[in-house]
């Protein structure tokens, strides 16, 4: 099995021809479990050059990094319909498949593309799915993971996340020349362009919920500032340059208010601000580090990581204020929590001493609730869950360089994305974007 | 007098920094100059410092100050050089000084900016018993952003862990 995931993977790099500054996705480990599902090559029914993107590989690459699918390898593919009329039903049988998928690329309007897809459900001899989804000419791949997501909701009956993008901060060369860059790519890691660049450190990025702005940390005033910044324009502003710690900002859900960290009154408290009248509460009084406030989904709680017993674990305080509920209580040290859209699963980094590892503790059972670790790693941190829950983005040490894993939430998968050169961490993953 | 101080300061120097000596990051400990033993011991108000001090006072000319895991207590070994720092902002009202906390890449990011800050801060408060006053000293903390020693190691964590002092007005 993880034979021929790699293959696949190996298959998939050199069909789309990955350039040496991108992120670059390796499968470390495989799910036997997985459902099996076979992404027939898409016809090209274009008048000029086939395009040069690989719409299947695109979308049997997605279904591989969720943990949930299994492609079928494309050396394995010895059939290659373009539409269910074609399909010899038998031969995906005998292949063991579940789920077949056939599809074309044609010509649309204004050099834009047109992909028509079937989604066939091998044992039943029918189309589950039958639909077509427009594509500009340079967005094949963004058209290819909307089809994945649309296949992974018809069959899990559970939102694909595919189509959206992920955060990250990376730093590149050293002492004097080292430059950080907050940098956006789509989910698997392609297509990645800078927000911002500095010669001071950035850190922190947090997505608005609309997934237009991102929020984040910078030092290129000499001390830390949260900064918001538009995307498209790179139009941005200092939301908050207090004296001492400015860090740690997070979007509310509805993307009206700002909670952050600020040490104006001393040590690191919780606030939250108000962004139209970029009033702020403050929401911890407390002498020991508050810091890495995220929202419960309903807009009314923040979870954030505090030493106020000894060492840092997650506690919930009401968004509007009152008295802090310690939520972890396994393990020496969990801190920067990730929740999930249930808001009940909430993804930190664990551990003590020298070995950092990504959990998750589940409440959806009550109680204290049930902690399991994600990752192997000895100082894997900055976990994100992607806005459908399946998977978690997290940061690794390798040596001296830090890589992005993402692991299915189940642990079935997990996958590197490595950038070329330099140092990549603090991922975050993006809210759904809309169609 | 002033000579009488620092040589004491040196003497202080020596024998609480030999161990640490290794970690120091801006220079090593200068060769210790002979003590004149026969001069009578004196309070260390004494003497003045002036700016040029900066530059040649084995005491002034350390400024880098190293933090246990986890931790912002003020070690034993770190108490001369707080000493004379604080003295100096004593003698010299005028100056300033930028204290740069930071921490090893060990924890979560914000978490190691508000330990930075606190490793700053019990810094400040050290230099404030020795003579400085709060108005002289400014906090940054960069958290585990600006490690000087980038391997994942005891001894490079040992190095990270630390408040650099910084002038900004002599």
């Amino acid at each position: 099995m993880m034979r021929s995931l790699s293959l696949a993977c190996l298959l998939f790099v050199a069909l789309t021809g990955v350039a040496s500054a991108q992120l670059k996705i390796d499968i470390t480990n495989g799910n036997p479990s997985a459902t099996p599902i076979a992404v027939v090559p898409f016809g090209a029914e274009t008048a000029g050059l086939p395009p040069e993107t690989d719409v299947a590989a695109v979308i049997s690459a997605d279904f591989n990094r969720s943990g949930q699918f299994r492609g079928l390898p494309r050396q394995d593919i010895v059939e290659l319909p373009t539409r269910s009329a074609d399909v010899k039903y038998p031969t995906w049988n005998v292949l063991k498949q579940d789920y077949l998928v056939v599809g074309r690329v044609l010509d649309a309007e204004g050099g834009a593309y047109r992909i028509e897809f079937e989604l066939l459900d091998v044992a039943k001899q029918s189309a589950l799915l039958r639909l077509a989804v427009g594509a500009r000419p340079n967005d094949l791949r963004g058209a290819a993971h909307q089809i994945a997501d649309l296949i992974y909701e018809k069959i899990l009956n559970v939102r694909g996340a595919f189509w959206t993008r992920i955060a990250y901060i990376t730093s590149t060369g050293t002492g004097q020349s080292r430059q950080y860059a907050l940098m956006v790519a789509d989910s698997d890691g392609y297509n990645p362009q800078t927000v911002v660049r500095s010669r001071e450190p950035l850190l922190s990025p947090n997505w608005s919920p609309d997934g237009k702005r991102l929020a984040y940390v910078s030092f290129e005033r000499g001390n830390s500032s949260i900064y918001i910044q538009e995307i498209s324009t790179g139009s941005r502003q200092v939301v908050a340059s207090y004296k001492g710690i400015n860090g740690a900002p997070a979007f509310s859900p509805d993307g009206s208010r700002l909670a952050m960290t600020l040490s104006m009154s001393g040590n690191p408290e919780i606030y939250v601000m108000d962004l139209a009248s970029r009033r702020t509460t403050q929401i911890t009084r407390h002498f020991s580090i508050d810091t890495e406030a995220q929202w419960t989904p309903d807009g009314q709680n923040l979870v954030f990581t505090s030493d106020r017993a000894g060492k840092p674990q997650l506690y919930q305080v009401p968004a509007s204020g009152g008295d802090p509920v310690r939520v972890t209580f396994s393990g020496e040290y969990n801190a920067k929590a990730s929740l999930a859209f249930d808001g009940k699963r909430i993804a930190m980094a664990q551990g003590g001493g020298n070995v950092y590892r990504i959990a998750v503790l589940d409440r959806s059972l009550g109680g204290s609730g049930e902690m399991r670790t994600l990752s192997p790693g000895n100082l894997d941190e900055s976990p994100s869950f992607a806005p459908n829950g399946s998977m978690i983005l997290y940061a690794a040490r390798e040596g001296s360089r830090g890589v992005l894993y993402a692991v299915s939430t189940n642990g079935a998968v997990r996958q590197r994305l490595v950038l070329a050169d330099g140092d990549v961490r603090e991922p975050a993953w993006s809210p759904f974007r809309q169609r | 007098m002033k000579n009488t101080t620092r040589l004491l300061l040196a003497a202080l120097v020596c024998t609480g920094m030999v161990a640490c000596a290794k970690k120091v990051k801006e220079e090593p400990v200068a060769p210790s100059e002979p003590v004149d033993t026969t001069q009578t011991q004196t309070t260390t108000t004494e003497g003045a410092y002036g700016p040029e001090d900066l530059d040649t006072d084995s005491c002034l000319r350390q400024r880098v100050v190293y933090f246990d895991y986890d931790r912002a207590d003020i070690r034993a070994e770190s108490q001369a050089i707080l000493a004379c720092h604080g003295k100096y902002l004593r003698d010299r009202p005028s100056s300033a000084m930028t204290l740069e906390g930071h921490a090893d890449e060990r924890g979560t990011r914000e978490y190691n900016l508000g330990l930075g800050e606190r490793r700053g801060n019990a810094t400040s408060q050290a230099l404030q018993a020795n003579g400085g006053s709060a108005g002289q000293i400014n906090v940054v903390s960069y958290g585990e952003e600006r490690p000087t020693c980038s391997e994942s190691s005891d001894d490079c964590w040992s190095k990270n862990r630390r408040v650099e002092i910084v002038y900004t007005a002599k």
